[in-house]
């Protein structure tokens, strides 16, 4: 089972010409998923790697690979656009990992498609790591090797925190069923909610990992979720508890302002619906560890 | 990117948006010609003499000089003319304007707006931003004008209209009409809100602005409708397609080292603290900050180098932290998924070699290509110490900087 994506998903790349996206290609092809096709307007016909076809549009590439997955590599002045290209190509599942796009033009695009969302279409990020099945398929640019199948899904905000915790679950021997970047930036596709809704559902997934920081009230929401949904085990981390009010910390979603977002409010939502807070970014692993203790779920 | 009241204002006569007549002016001379210019042409002797600084709060701000208070941010001169707006502008030039938002260090005064005086009959607030919730434009409109609106916001909620913008239709007449009613505006002036609105917009999507607001809207004794304040700023993501926006950028009013690291396209943000910070990843930089706390000590920056970071970047990121006087310690936290960890060890390498290396640093690194980048630090002969994990990291750091005399 897992969520959004397993070994018969099949993966086109856009922007597969680029630098990051060829890097990137290069690596989830090792990890062994199925990359069938590529997409850079003007390079159609070319092989990436000697084996993977390029096309000029979304649209051919869907017809002639079946492909039902797209990942976004392209800069950002056109990266809305291409959501949109993948949209339209009847992608079930499109993936941007593109940082830096204007909001407006993500405003306008996350508008084309709002009607869709989470029916035939699942849009994860911008500005985000990707989703991993571990074992089966990996899209995206977080690092393969430290991933391991098992039972723990992992939903963040934050690419490089979503890595603490897959390290942290592997080396507590849990491993994960799926994890999910759902990206910093303040318009984006999936939220907290849609990604809880999956693992919810989903019955490899026996526990859930939720790692927000401060900004907006999408943790708050999830907290709402959780306390009339999810029965599973939840344990939480929000970055910027030390963050200064009014200072945009790197990503654009993450600001403290008019003394709304802040890193308590959120813990005090989340753990008012059952969620265990970790105390430091380093011990997410053994929080969720000794909770299950608690339950009774923990397996030798 | 924040601009001035002069230039936002510039901005809102392109797009159509009502606001008084006025000029800028960087010395008292060119003060006295803006204001006796303006004297002619309204045919009033008042003219109000405008700070230009990136802080709110001017008009209740305090001019400071060598120390002495010497009035306020805002002057209304109501006689004397030319000469006395050049008297009001040449006490403020040169001066530290202190206000509720960048105290207690203010800002010097470089340039100050000279506008024609306006009979205010009501104050009104107008906002607009993207509201990451429902995401969408929301315009915000009050009745109380002039004031702290996140005090407004806080305390009197009921007291803040909201309407949500759909892009696909812009400003709706009955949504313009629902607020400006709301307000109170009688029906002359509330086909100039709904006008006004629809102007300002139009620049909000066309320049990407992040935040235009307008405290206070003025509704003047004879009716009209205009904006006496004008704070934009705007999308530094768009900043591709407007090119002229760097031109109204002021240096003055930023801070230099998080400029000079969005130039390299570094997040930093200069904190309090002793332990700098250089991470891959806002997240996980944020995340970092909260460690060092959670073990005792207090971090100098937030810095994320960034998911496309090179050994430049790297070198530029590690050489920004060694200028923070107050740094007594690096803790390098990086766990690579786009950011490969030999690129980084490189950096630190070049940039401790090309500047010294005085404190210590802990470094912890994961992920792509780790192995080799360990092996380049070890292979160094620099004084890094090495961490497996960011906790370990965290606390070797604090351990390190509390024995450092």
């Amino acid at each position: 089972m897992a969520i959004l994506v397993n070994k018969n998903t099949r993966v086109l790349v856009q922007g597969i010409t680029g630098s990051a996206g060829g890097f990137h290609a290069k690596k989830c092809l090792e990890y062994g998923t199925k990359v069938v096709g590529g997409v850079t307007p003007g390079r159609g016909g070319e092989k990436f790697e000697g084996t993977v076809p390029v096309f000029n549009t979304v649209d051919e590439a869907v017809r002639e690979t079946g492909a039902d997955a797209s990942v976004i590599f392209v800069p950002p002045p056109g990266a809305a656009d291409a959501i949109l290209e993948a949209a339209e190509a009847n992608v079930r599942l499109v993936i941007c990992i593109t940082e830096g796009i204007p909001v407006i033009d993500m405003l306008k695009a996350r508008r084309a498609i709002e009607h869709r969302l989470g029916k035939d279409l699942f849009l994860v990020g911008p500005n985000c790591p990707g989703v991993i099945t571990p074992g089966e398929c990996k899209i995206g640019i977080m690092p393969g090797h430290i991933h391991k199948p098992g039972s723990v899904g992992i939903v963040s905000r934050s690419g490089t925190l979503t890595y603490e915790a897959v390290g942290q679950t592997t080396a507590v021997g849990l491993g994960q069923s799926s994890c999910v970047g759902i990206g910093g930036d303040p318009v984006n596709g999936m939220d907290f909610v849609q990604a809880l809704e999956l693992f919810n559902a989903d019955p490899q997934t026996e526990s859930i990992i939720m790692i927000g920081e401060i900004g907006g009230a999408a943790e708050e929401r999830a907290a709402e979720y959780i306390k009339q949904h999810v029965k599973k085990p939840v344990v939480g981390f929000i970055a910027g508890r030390t963050a200064p009010p009014g200072k945009r910390m790197g990503h654009a979603g993450a600001v403290i302002s008019g003394g709304k977002g802040t890193a308590q409010d959120k813990i005090t939502a989340l753990e008012a619906a059952g969620v265990r807070i970790a105390p430091s970014p380093a011990q997410m692993g053994e929080t969720l560890k000794a909770l299950l203790a608690e339950r009774g779920m923990l397996k030798n | 990117m924040k601009i001035h009241e002069y230039q936002g204002k510039e901005l809102f006569r392109k797009y159509g948006v009502a606001v008084p007549k006025g000029a800028v002016a960087f010395t008292p001379e060119e003060a006295r010609l803006a204001a006796e210019q303006l004297i002619n042409e309204t045919g009033s002797p008042v003219v109000v003499v405008k700070s230009q600084i990136h802080a709110g709060g001017r008009g209740k701000g305090t001019v400071f000089r060598d120390g002495k208070d010497i009035g306020r941010g805002v002057k209304v001169v109501t006689s004397g003319g030319g000469v006395a707006a050049r008297d009001a502008a040449a006490n403020m030039l040169g001066g530290t304007l202190v206000t509720i938002q960048n105290a207690p260090k203010g800002n010097v005064v470089h340039k100050v707006y000279v506008e024609q005086g306006i009979k205010i009959a009501r104050e009104l607030y107008l906002g607009m931003l993207v509201d990451r919730d429902t995401r969408r434009v929301v315009v915000m409109a009050s009745v109380e004008g002039g004031m702290d609106i996140e005090k407004v916001a806080a305390e009197t909620p009921e007291k803040i209209l909201k309407a949500f913008i759909d892009p696909t239709t812009g400003v709706t007449g009955h949504q313009a009409r629902r607020l400006g009613f709301g307000l109170g505006l009688h029906k002359e002036q509330v086909s100039q809100f709904v006008a006004l609105l629809s102007s300002l917009y139009k620049l909000f999507m066309q320049e990407d602005a992040a935040l235009i607001e307008i405290n206070p809207l003025i509704v003047t004794e004879s009716g009209q409708v205009m904006a006496g304040d004008a704070k934009v700023s705007f999308d530094e993501n768009a900043e591709f397609r407007h090119k002229e926006h760097e031109s109204w950028r002021d240096e003055g009013e930023e801070n230099a080292t998080e400029l000079e690291a969005k130039r390299a396209d570094i997040s930093y943000v200069a904190l309090d603290g002793n332990i700098g910070c250089m991470v891959n990843g806002a997240g996980l930089a944020m995340a970092t900050m909260d460690i060092i706390a959670h073990c005792g000590g207090k971090p100098a920056n937030f810095l994320d180098v960034g998911g496309g970071a090179d050994e430049a970047r790297v070198t530029k990121a590690f050489s920004i932290i060694l200028q923070d006087a107050d740094v007594k310690g690096i803790f390098v936290n990086i766990f690579g998924g786009i950011v490969k960890c030999d690129l980084i060890a490189q950096g630190i390498i070049n940039a401790t070699k090309a500047l010294g290396l005085k404190v210590p640093v802990v470094a912890r690194l994961e992920g792509t290509n780790v192995e080799l980048g360990r092996k380049l630090l070890a292979d160094s002969g620099l004084n890094i110490t090495p961490a497996s994990t960011m906790l370990e990291g965290a606390q070797k750091i604090c351990e390190l900087v509390a024995k450092a005399p």
